[in-house]
């Protein structure tokens, strides 16, 4: 097996020691694993489209502003975490909190309209316990904003860490995990921006 | 008034009452803890407890709590079994009601696969795995104590139901209609739902550490193509549970939240789709089978090579078999229910894939007896298990292609005939297999072996019980018998059969019996392992000391080729003695949090059962205190000093190792 001594120096500081690619290398392994729980969701959803028992449907009760503004918000703030891990590779610790802390401040926003979304569409009248249709909208979701307020967490936590102690390979292999899930979440809102919002609305692509 | 609706709700909904084998119970589990509780307090062996085996991250350790709380599974489940067996032993019997027989019968199916052949197979893959590469532990030492813990109190959770509750009693599928909550109100399907999702983490976690420390732990020169078999059908078993596992929590917390929170994932009214679940279900269950049978393929393949003193035949073939397997047990699902109304188009593909998996699983029989042919066999207690396997686990997986045929399946759904091709693979494959391991790795653990004589009884009385018991389940399911019935009539004409097979289930008990007096007998009277060798073992793990010191390896060994260590003994070349000078070892330090951590999720489940959010909340707090303490900790762990390693390699190598100088 290579090690880390094979490889050209200059490595990024997240990956120097061999706890942290050993870390890293499992997250990814659990990253396959959430990939799989959301495509369950996903499946639950386009198989429950139209099952929306005589009540409303997608088309009526979405809207689209707030959507779009919340896609531009998360989109963003993977962009600005990148930023975050370019600045740790160039060691600059000032910057990378400036970028996470950016990070978070969008993805707090996302998740502040997401609730402001539910509690709009749960005074039309659509709950959890409208129909199977809604049902799957709420959990899947909601599943993803859970798993973006875990992330606000724990990106906090991790940027105490990073403020007490600076850069080393274990702050570094820290913010760097917490961002990877970061770019995960992201990665599955560009699915329920198209899978649950615009296909789930009538909205030919 | 507060006094009485209290004790109205302690009586009616909590305890369990009314029924004189809960009572039995309720004694039993009395006596039990008062019993452990005074036998460590009085020899004083909390500290020792708590020190040594709760907080302990050692891979050995874990796997030996694993391996120990499956076998109390093992016996509970068991228990079930027997009650069944005696209830359908005549016609027309009262020994159960129909309620107390659904109960019985889901619980023996969750906790045998569940909490007993899963987790005892994780305990024999913590033991032997990260010894065969040449690790000094798994890659996360911390996460494999948690899912330890996790799996535990899951298993806790839902044992608890049986006083406390009501058992679940939708049978180990759990399929909506009947589990939601208009036909099974209250908590019993709730302890299903809860301590499956809790256990099915410590899973996934399991999984995920298997990977990580087989692709990136392995001992310098062990290429892929160079692993030890059992190894190998390690990384394919735990890749399946990572893509198979969340489906399991995804179907299970769907129909938590239909029947706590109101939504209509699987409820007819408000449209849902049963059917959604039954899909889900085994798009995982089906794996799950996989995730049983491809350890215990390792597990014969180390035994049959070891004891025919041969390298394993078609060490390549049996890779590639396992991995043609794994990919297979993800796209035959719905032969599980070829009769719910699919379309033949459906059901023919699926019965084409299902009876695809029997060509490599053909390829595997074939590679063991090719590596039995002209070998040296010698009939160890552990290699009489593998060797009993093969013709059984041949009969059942060709009934399991009879079942594959979508056709004839409608005349077998939900007979015997499927409980026995079920019972045959699974018994043969993972029981024997747990069994055949536990000889085999015993010594690498305790440092003796288990004595053959009573080993070997206790193979014979199984196999033989084990036949009497599901051959004639066979003939019965033909004869119009279905699975699950509490009972039948005289006229039906099963009786002489189900006589049979009762006394063959009795058979395996007192088997059972002789192969736990065993570990007793031979914690007293086995055989020292001196040599740290005692069958001339072909793998990494059999060239350390016995039982395998905490830091595992003194020198990371380099490998040469498969079955590395018989190389050196071939070239006899003494491996320790290539080095004389040892090396301070890091290793981790142990933790109490896995425990905690698990504790806090046994009690939000508990919330959940009872639907008590507050409790549930207070638990699920108690999870992210743990994990936040668990982030702010420091813990760099400690070095084992050199002299400390070289003292303990001398005493226990003892005078081999002089010779050797």
């Amino acid at each position: 097996m290579k090690s880390i001594n094979d490889y050209p120096a200059n490595i990024p500081p997240e990956y120097e020691e061999e706890e942290g690619q050993i870390k890293i290398f499992g997250f990814w392994i659990f990253l396959a694993a959430e990939l799989v729980l959301f495509s369950c969701l996903f499946a639950t959803y386009l198989v429950y489209l139209d099952r929306t028992a005589s009540g409303p449907t997608g088309t009526e009760i979405f809207e689209y502003p707030g959507v779009i503004i919340q896609t531009f918000l998360l989109l963003t703030s993977s962009f600005t975490s990148s930023i975050g891990i370019f600045e740790l590779r160039r060691k600059n610790k000032l910057r990378v909190l400036i970028w996470m802390g950016i990070t978070l401040l969008l993805g707090i926003s996302f998740l502040g309209m997401e609730i402001k979304e539910f509690a709009t569409y749960i005074e039309e009248g659509v709950s959890i316990s409208t129909s199977a249709f809604w049902s799957s909208f709420y959990i899947l979701v909601g599943t993803h904003g859970a798993h973006v307020t875990f992330g606000i967490i724990w990106m906090s936590i991790v940027l105490i860490h990073f403020i007490r102690k600076g850069i080393n390979p274990t702050t570094s292999r820290k913010l760097f995990v917490a961002s990877l899930y970061w770019h995960f979440l992201d990665a599955v809102w560009i699915f329920v921006i198209t899978g649950v919002y615009l296909i789930g609305g009538g909205i030919n692509l | 008034m507060n006094l009485e609706s209290i004790k109205k709700f302690l009586l009616e909904d909590f305890f369990v009452t009314g029924d004189p084998f809960i009572y039995a119970a309720d004694i039993m589990i009395g006596l039990t803890s008062i019993l452990i509780i005074a036998v460590l307090t009085y020899f004083k062996k909390w500290k020792w407890l708590w020190n040594e085996w709760i907080t302990s991250v050692d891979h050995k350790k874990i796997g030996i709590m694993y391996m120990i709380a499956s076998l109390m599974m093992l016996i509970r489940a068991g228990i079930d079994a027997l009650m069944m067996r005696t209830q359908l032993m005549l016609p027309s019997m009262n020994f159960l009601d129909s309620q107390q027989y659904n109960e019985i019968f889901t619980t023996h199916g969750v906790v045998m696969l569940l909490f007993m052949a899963m987790p005892f197979l994780f305990g024999l893959i913590n033991v032997a795995m990260p010894l065969q590469i040449g690790a000094r532990d798994v890659a996360f030492p911390y996460l494999n104590s948690l899912s330890f813990w996790l799996f535990f109190f899951g298993a806790m959770l839902f044992n608890l139901s049986f006083v406390i509750g009501g058992s679940p009693d939708a049978g180990w599928v759990n399929y909506p209609t009947l589990a939601g909550e208009k036909l099974s109100p209250g908590p019993s399907i709730n302890y299903y739902l809860l301590s499956l999702q809790i256990s099915g983490l410590g899973t996934l976690m399991s999984g995920i550490n298997f990977i990580a420390t087989i692709i990136k732990m392995r001992a310098p020169g062990m290429t892929l193509m160079r692993m030890p078999i059992f190894t190998w059908s390690t990384l394919i078993t735990s890749i399946i549970i990572v893509f198979a596992f969340p489906v399991l929590t995804i179907a299970l917390a769907l129909l938590t939240i239909d029947r706590i929170f109101g939504s209509h994932f699987f409820t007819v009214a408000g449209e849902g789709l049963p059917m959604m679940y039954v899909n889900m279900f085994w798009l995982w269950g089906h794996p799950e089978v996989y995730i049983l049978i491809l350890p215990a393929f390792g597990i014969f393949s180390e035994i049959i090579s070891t004891f025919a003193r041969k390298g394993l035949f078609g060490y390549r073939a049996m890779v590639y078999s396992m991995i043609v397997i794994s990919l297979l047990s993800f796209v035959v699902w719905v032969h599980h229910f070829f009769t719910m109304g699919n379309s033949p188009a459906v059901n023919s593909v699926f019965s084409i894939s299902t009876m695809a998996i029997a060509v490599p699983t053909g390829v595997k029989i074939f590679n063991w007896l090719l590596t039995l042919y002209k070998g040296k066999i010698k009939m160890s207690a552990a290699n009489l298990w593998a060797l009993g396997f093969i013709p059984i686990f041949v009969i059942g997986g060709a009934t399991g292609v009879m079942l594959a045929s979508a056709p004839a399946d409608y005349q077998y759904h939900n007979s015997y005939f499927l409980v026995s091709h079920f019972h045959y693979v699974l018994i043969s494959g993972t029981v024997f297999s747990i069994f055949a391991g536990l000889h085999y790795w015993w010594p690498k653990m305790f440092g003796h072996t288990l004595n053959e004589t009573l080993g070997k009884w206790g193979f014979w009385l199984f196999a033989i019980g084990f036949n009497l018991t599901f051959f004639p389940m066979y003939i019965v399911g033909l004869m119009g018998m279905t699975r699950r019935v509490n009972t039948y009539s005289a006229d039906a004409g099963w009786t002489s059969l189900n006589f049979i097979e009762t006394i063959g289930a009795y058979l395996m008990g007192i088997a059972f019996l002789i192969i736990v007096y065993n570990i007793y007998y031979s914690a007293r009277h086995g055989r020292r392992d001196q040599t740290g060798d005692p069958w001339n073992g072909r793998t990494l793990e059999w060239s350390i000391p016995s039982p395998a010191p905490e830091y595992n390896f003194a020198h990371i060994p380099r490998v040469e080729g498969i079955d590395t260590y018989w190389l050196t003994k071939k070239d006899n070349r003494k491996e320790p003695s290539n080095h004389s000078t040892y090396k301070a070892i890091h290793m981790p330090n142990n933790s109490g949090q896995p425990f905690f951590m698990s504790l806090f999720f046994f009690i939000a489940g508990f919330g959940l059962v009872f639907e008590w959010i507050p409790i549930a909340i207070t638990g699920t707090l108690g999870i992210g205190a743990v994990m936040i303490v668990r982030s702010f900790d420091e813990d760099k762990g400690y070095h084992i000093p050199a002299w400390k390693i070289k003292k303990t390699e001398m005493k226990q190598r003892g005078q081999n190792h002089e010779v050797n100088k």
